[in-house]
């Protein structure tokens, strides 16, 4: 039980819990899960459903805050893969057809391939801080996706495009199939390999690791090409969802709702250690805190306030140095009773 | 031996300035300190002596505030202390210089120094009067660097000596060193002992800890010896000899050995054989001038120098880690280029850094992985070292390097800092290279294990393995190598075969033959 309560998972599935409990006491139904031709309904799977972006980029987030990095851009890459996606549909020949939207996913996909590649360059060749490097393409990524939809928001009507962000597969939605697919896949390559070793190694200490023959350089890289990839698929579920590519709103501030995720997760932003698990549930804390605010009746206005403040306490909560402040209290007194 | 010696020695006022009572800390699954009196006297330069992982970092790290205490009770100038953070105890008095020097090498030396306590004029700092004050520390400590530089510039001895001028720029009347000689050489080390000896008589309390018991018997008034977190006992200095301080903090007698059994590979090598490592011309603008050098299979290969003489430069050409302006590397006859260190180490190369914190330690992972982690940068993450092989590979090392604790899943932040070069050790070891080059491997080791060390190094080379060996202590490079290369100004000036014509003072000789000023630092001496 001791080791439990000091490993971060153990707060924020707690944090998890609380909000779940917290929401079942105001609606009722929250827990309850409907099945309606052939799809599961209910608050939680829309919290599924909607969480999956979050998720993807939180993923991808991990690896890269595991590096001693930060990518800001993601937000702007999401609405980069929305844009190109939509736009090549809506100007295909065939708007409609299937084969359409597997190309145009295959081109969006390819084009955030290349974003993660020239964040990768930026840092891990050039060597600009990370922060300053993805702010690069976080303000710029958004004047590019306005460039390719001409500053419209572009509508697409495709059902197998809708499939993406709102479809069900044996009851499920898709979106949080494919998110738990990478998150499943990443996992396994992380720790079924060495990679995930050799990523911490690099985030605690990237000049022993080169020194020991790490690759750090291409590591690096590779994982800003991975975030860059999971802000690809998030931003096209965010059009496919909406059916549309919305330069100056898909995917906004999505960056900051997937770094808390990793936070809130345990993997700290100082690099090294990381937990893909914890960002799972960091990813639906986030999420779930979002439907919160609306059903208990705090008012939109503090909308972000509220959220702060969770966030806060939830970081607090797993800082060592705030624990060990809660326990100080205990042990003085002992010693001073043994002392007497 | 066993009993606490009780009289005290001349300079002392009687009451202790510090006075620890029945200390225990314990960690998830070590007892680090057991029930561990200690005191300080004012006026007396007091030795901490112990095997690594003994607990006299953690003794210090209770005393000052890093550690919470589990029990037992501190007393600074007659008043119950518990100190909660290192602020704390810096406030009461008490300056330190921990063993894992943490200054911030992006910061200038004056400002590393200063740090805190910077002086201001106008509401700002005043970065002149800050210069100045970091000049007059580095002055006593015969430093004559720039107190603008970057802090990175400099190399780890430096870097020591700063840290160390940091803590004596605190008016305290209780000053504790870490392990402040472990990279440094003679000289600095006469320089650092003036200086501790002037704050003695001024009346300030020192702990001190070293590996190496010559500065121990040449420094201390006396000693507390501990052994596996509890206390042997108090010595005084001058009724002590070094071979029962030995026994005190291994618990037994300490198998003799001034001779390494080490066979020289055969005689001169003749013009047919071709060296394992042929290298001419290397160098590096600003580090390295031209150097040639030939390995030969199973050699061991001594150098000596000052610190900033070109040894530590040296050992990163060979190893990609700095890439060469020019020159060659041979490898067997074949001409190699290293651009990076994974390339020396696909030609079987290993380096072991000095600069054990900065350059080879990731703390945050488990010994296990930290041993394993060039092995597996070699076989790329695609293929994981499998679980067997890891086990018994780690389980191995821990056995044959003699690890504390033996578990390979703990931290390496955790270790104490000799356990924590025993585990780099390991690291390079289980790649079995062909050229070892380590430099200064035996930094903050305990003296059993050093000789341990030294040993494995010696049968290594019989096996074949050819061996750079850096080290500040001449004696141990004497004492292994079969070739002794001297270096200088960042150049090579002497290389010849370790026969009894070779001695330290000979070798400190052609050193200081070359005419100019050997260092900055001596350039007013
Ligand atoms: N934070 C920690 N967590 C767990 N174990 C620790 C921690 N700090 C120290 N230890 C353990 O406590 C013991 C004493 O360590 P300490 O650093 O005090 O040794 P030391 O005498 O300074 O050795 P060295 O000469 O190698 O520096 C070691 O077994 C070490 O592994
Ligand atoms: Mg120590």
């Amino acid at each position: 039980m001791r080791e439990l309560v000091r490993r971060p998972l153990f707060w924020s599935t707690l944090a998890l819990l609380l909000l779940i409990a917290l929401n079942t006491a105001v609606t009722p139904s929250f827990l309850s899960v409907r099945l309606q031709d052939g799809h599961l309904y209910g608050s939680l799977i829309d919290i599924l459903r909607n969480g999956a972006p979050v998720l993807l980029v939180a993923l991808g987030m991990t690896l890269v805050i595991a590096t001693r990095g930060i990518d800001l851009s993601v937000g702007a890459v999401a609405a980069i893969a929305g844009a190109v996606a939509c736009v090549y549909i809506a100007g295909s020949d065939r708007p409609a057809a299937t084969s359409t939207v597997v190309s145009a996913v295959a081109l969006a996909v390819g084009v955030c391939i290349l974003l993660g590649l020239w964040n990768g360059f930026l840092v891990s060749v050039f060597g600009i801080q990370p922060i300053i490097a993805t702010l690069v393409l976080m303000t710029a990524g958004r004047g590019l996706a306005m460039l390719i939809t001409d500053g419209q928001i572009t509508t697409v009507v495709n059902p197998a495009f809708k499939v993406l962000g709102a479809g069900f597969v044996a009851t499920l939605p898709v979106a949080i199939l494919i998110a738990l697919a990478v998150f499943a896949v990443t996992a396994v390559l992380a720790r079924r390999t060495a990679l995930g070793m050799l990523i911490e190694s690099v985030g605690i200490n990237p000049e022993a690791s080169r020194l020991a023959g790490v690759r750090a350089r291409t590591i690096t890289w590779t994982v800003y090409v991975f975030c860059a990839f999971c802000a690809g698929v998030a931003g096209l579920m965010i059009a496919s969802n909406t059916s549309a590519a919305d330069a100056n709103n898909a995917g906004l501030w999505i960056e900051l709702d997937a770094i808390l995720a990793v936070v809130i997760g345990g993997t700290s932003l100082a690099g090294g250690k990381f937990s893909l698990l914890g960002t799972l549930v960091g990813a639906m804390f986030i999420q779930t805190l979002a439907t919160t605010i609306p059903t208990i009746g705090i008012p939109a206005e503090a909308n972000y306030l509220f959220k702060a403040v969770v966030v806060i306490a939830v970081c607090l909560l797993q800082s060592p140095r705030v624990r060990a402040a809660f326990r100080s209290r205990r042990p003085v007194s002992t010693v001073k009773a043994g002392a007497a | 031996m066993t009993q606490v010696t009780t009289s005290i020695p001349p300079p002392a006022v009687g009451t202790p300035v510090v006075e620890m009572r029945g200390i225990s800390i314990s960690f998830p699954g070590v007892k680090a300190l057991a029930d561990v009196d200690f005191r300080l006297l004012p006026g007396e330069v007091h030795a901490l002596m112990g095997e690594n992982g003994a607990g006299k970092s953690t003794l210090i790290k209770a005393l000052t505030g890093v550690y919470t205490i589990d029990e037992g009770t501190v007393t600074v100038a007659g008043t119950d202390h518990r100190f909660t953070s290192p602020a704390d105890s810096q406030a009461a008095g008490i300056s330190t210089v921990y063993q894992e020097v943490n200054l911030c090498t992006n910061l200038t030396v004056a400002e590393n120094m200063l740090l805190g306590r910077e002086p201001h004029r106008f509401g700002r700092i005043d970065v002149k009067a800050m210069n100045r004050r970091a000049r007059s520390v580095l002055d006593r400590l015969g430093l004559s660097i720039d107190p603008g530089s970057s802090l990175g510039e400099h190399s780890i001895a430096i870097q020591q000596l700063v840290a160390i001028g940091r803590a004596l720029d605190i008016d305290a009347r209780v000053l504790i060193l870490d392990e402040p000689t472990s990279s440094l050489d003679a000289d600095e080390v006469a320089k650092l002992f003036a200086v501790m000896s002037d704050l003695r008589d001024q009346g300030v309390a020192i702990l001190f800890v070293s590996h190496f018991l010559d500065q121990v018997f040449e420094i201390s008034d006396r000693m507390t010896v501990l052994r596996n977190g509890k206390l042997v006992g108090e010595y005084l200095t001058r009724d002590t000899t070094q071979l029962t301080l030995v026994e005190a903090m291994i618990g037994r007698e300490l198998e003799t050995l001034d001779r390494l059994e080490h066979q020289a590979p055969t005689a001169a090598p003749d013009e047919a054989r071709v060296p394992l490592l042929q290298v001419l011309g290397l160098s590096r603008k600003g580090s390295l001038q031209a150097v040639d050098l030939e390995i030969y299979d199973g050699e061991v290969i001594g150098v000596a120098g000052l610190l900033g003489s070109g040894r530590t430069e040296l050992a990163r050409l060979l190893f990609g880690a700095d890439t060469a302006d020019a020159g060659t590397i041979d490898v067997r006859g074949s001409r190699r280029r290293f651009r990076t260190p994974r390339s020396a180490i696909g030609a079987k190369i290993a380096f072991s850094s000095e600069n054990r914190r900065a350059e080879g330690v990731v703390e945050d992972l488990t010994i296990a992985d930290n041993m394993l982690l060039t092995l597996q940068a070699a076989r790329g993450w695609l293929r994981p070292v499998p679980q067997r092989t890891r086990d018994r590979l780690v389980e191995e090392y821990i056995k044959a390097l003699d690890i504390r604790p033996p578990d390979p899943a703990a931290l390496m932040r955790n270790l104490s800092g000799g356990n924590q070069q025993k585990v780099l050790l390991a690291r390079w070891l289980i790649t079995q290279p062909e050229l070892l080059i380590l430099d200064e491997p035996t930094r903050g080791i305990d003296i059993g294990a050093k000789t341990q060390i030294q040993q494995l190094v010696a049968k290594l080379a019989d096996e074949g393995m050819s061996v750079v060996f850096i080290s500040t202590e001449l004696e141990e490079v004497l004492r292994l190598s079969d070739r002794v290369v001297v270096m200088r100004d960042r150049a090579k000036i002497a290389d010849r075969f370790n026969d009894e014509s070779v001695t330290v003072a000979g070798i400190l000789a052609t050193i200081a033959a070359g005419g100019a000023e050997l260092k900055e630092e001596d350039s007013d001496a």
